[in-house]
């Protein structure tokens, strides 16, 4: 029996941003964008999911991020993820990296024992790679990245196959590790519909609040009494739950500092039209001859 | 050596006891920072064996070169090379250090710069030394990490003013490689290595690679398609063009995701930088992060659909049409002329 965390998060959709989600201080305006699971985080809870298939254990979620990201979580429980929590404080906002794994890491430590660390290898939104590295070295575990396939677990190791440029090796590690998993490793199952009907009423502490707002027969105690005898409740950690050093959390945190953001002016090549047709073509190919860039 | 000179490191990655490209590469920038802030650039090998590469370093301008030589560090090793390299940080605590931004460097980097608390920036796509006023402070010689950011229409500065040491990652072919026209007298720091029981707790089983069978870098010719293609059926007119002239195929980012062709061909930010003497751009809108991997090509014809497309911005010959139209005719056109 081994236990996972599952580490996601909740990301803009950058396939389409344009000028006007961006701040002045250069970070993107995410409530302008449509939100979506990280798909390698996705493929991350998949691994856990397996590993809980096979031989038990409890898969734990985390994740950090803005109120609404107890939407990725409310998905984790449909795929089949035991217990799921928000990690959310205005004191977090504006992490770079460092600042998330630290405050990341200082959860983990909190919700307490694990073998597996699982995340996505990197999340859309930077492309960055560094906070699953970054959790691993807080957390004084090793780290496996660019996990292609478990291949096997032993009670207190496991074997394991990543990509390496050009190739791939094999590892062996004693546990507990933390791995980042690559998007071709895994295909995330679809939701459970029974679990839908479960957990879709799922809710975080900041959700019953705001239910509760404005509502004089409902006590904020009482809702979440209810909502966790009912498995509904998603916990909330905010920087009063975790032994945190506000210093370094969110922007205070965060050494990297977006200086200057440009949107790209374009250098204004006067391309030459080429027609498209056969004379068109004809005329390109005798400049790029006559260019000695075509033999 | 003044621990609080203004110096440049690289990490030079091996295999096989053979520096990589991306190694030699940041050597050749790193020289410059290094000069832009008067500091020395040093590299930093760590492998069996390979004494020869921190000479190598000399010739791309590094002054001197800290080595680990050690047979347990013939592979590369995240717990081993960190904890490698965190000591040497806490020691000098250099001004820079820069990292190839390999499978090897984007797991050793994150974890260098959480140890030391240190910035980091992934994937810059330029790096330059400035002097800069941030928040009403004035701060001398920082690193100017640029990346593009967000989906492609912005191009983001970063900048760690608060921090020591301000860490980078580069992919390879980003910056060119050229040996120092004033190589310096070789001096090797060698460090020794102490093995550690935590280095065992990962082991290496066995490994595979095969050498790179795609050169995207050396290629004369390109012909990229992307996602405007919209199948990989059309994208096979991709190979044929590539094919009649002579070129090698590429993709951007979308192509790749879409399945149309393998990552390793993938050109741009996140792929290869490549500077042809001529870039097809077919079914390719022109994303910057597309861009800051071509846009250096001597040529680039584009193909497009939408006369609005940002490609047609840094094209030099545009064709407005559709590629499954235009593909046959230019090889039509081009074979005729052979004859």
């Amino acid at each position: 029996m081994h236990n996972s965390i599952v580490l996601v998060k909740q990301v803009p959709d950058t396939s389409n941003i344009s000028g006007q989600v961006m701040k002045e201080d250069g970070t993107v305006n995410r409530s302008k964008l449509p939100a979506i699971f990280n798909f390698e985080d996705k493929v991350a809870l998949e691994f856990a999911l397996q590993i809980k298939d096979q031989s038990g254990g409890k898969v734990t979620v985390l994740t950090m991020g803005p109120p609404r990201a107890s939407d990725v979580l409310r998905e984790c429980l449909y795929m089949g993820a035991d217990e799921a929590y928000l990690i959310t404080d205005r004191k977090f906002a504006g992490a770079d990296t460092l600042a998330t794994s630290y405050v990341l890491s200082e959860a983990i430590k909190k919700i307490g024992s694990y073998d597996f660390i699982f995340a996505g290898r990197q999340a859309i939104d930077g492309d960055t790679a560094q906070v699953g590295p970054q959790t691993a070295e807080k957390l004084n575990i090793p780290q496996v990245t660019y996990a292609e396939r478990i291949l096997e677990i032993k009670d207190r190791s496991v074997r394991v196959r990543r990509k390496i440029d050009g190739g791939y090796e094999i590892l062996d590690c004693v546990l507990p590790v933390l791995m980042t998993v690559i998007k071709d490793a895994g295909e995330p199952r679809p939701f459970s519909a029974k679990r839908v009907m479960a957990f879709k009423g799922a809710k975080s502490l900041l959700e019953l609040e705001k239910m509760a707002e404005g509502n004089s027969l409902l006590y904020i105690d009482k809702l979440v009494f209810e909502y966790t005898s009912r498995s509904l409740f998603i916990p909330t950690l905010t920087a009063d739950d975790l032994n945190i050093d506000a210093a370094r959390c969110g922007v205070k945190g965060s050494p990297t500092k977006v200086y200057s953001v440009e949107s790209v002016v374009l250098t204004g090549n006067d391309p030459v039209q080429i027609e498209n047709s056969k004379a068109g073509m004809n005329s390109l190919i005798d400049k790029l001859m006559e260019d000695r860039i075509l033999g | 050596m003044n621990q609080l000179d203004n110096n440049v490191w690289v990490f030079v990655e091996q295999r096989g006891g053979m520096p990589s490209d991306v190694s030699l590469e940041l050597l050749s920038k790193g020289r410059k920072l290094a000069d832009a802030m008067n500091g020395s650039l040093i590299s930093v090998v760590i492998g069996s064996g390979v004494k020869n590469i921190s000479a190598e370093s000399f010739r791309y301008g590094a002054d001197e070169s800290f080595l680990v030589d050690h047979p347990q560090l013939k592979n590369y090793a995240t717990l081993a090379y960190a904890r490698i390299l965190n000591a040497l940080v806490d020691q000098h605590k250099p001004r820079v250090v820069l990292f190839g931004a390999s499978v090897i460097g984007r797991d050793l980097a994150p974890r260098v710069a959480s140890h030391s608390r240190s910035g980091l920036t992934a994937d810059c796509t330029d790096l330059q030394v400035s002097n800069v006023s941030y928040l009403g402070k004035e701060f001398k010689d920082l690193l100017l990490q640029i990346r593009p950011a967000f989906g492609g229409n912005i191009i983001a500065t970063i900048i760690t003013p608060d921090t020591r040491t301000q860490m980078a990652t580069v992919r390879e072919g980003v910056m060119e490689m050229h040996p120092s026209p004033t190589p310096r007298a070789a001096k090797i720091i060698e460090i020794p290595f102490i093995p550690d029981e935590v280095d065992g707790l990962v082991t290496l089983v066995e490994q595979h690679r095969e050498e790179r069978k795609v050169n995207l870098k050396g290629a004369a010719i390109i012909v990229a398609g992307g996602y405007g293609l919209r199948t990989k059926e059309s994208f096979k007119l991709i190979h044929e063009l590539a094919h009649a002239i002579g070129g090698e195929v590429a993709g951007s980012r979308a192509a790749v995701d879409a399945g149309f062709i393998p990552h390793e061909r993938q050109v741009g930010q996140t792929g290869v930088t490549v500077r042809p003497k001529l870039y097809f751009a077919i079914g390719i809108s022109g994303a910057i992060q597309h861009r800051a991997g071509m846009q250096e090509a001597k040529k680039i014809i584009a193909i497009n659909t939408d006369p609005d497309a940002p490609i047609f911005e840094i094209s030099h010959y545009s064709i407005i049409g559709d590629a499954r139209d235009v593909i046959p005719r230019f090889i039509e056109a081009y074979k005729s002329k052979l004859k």
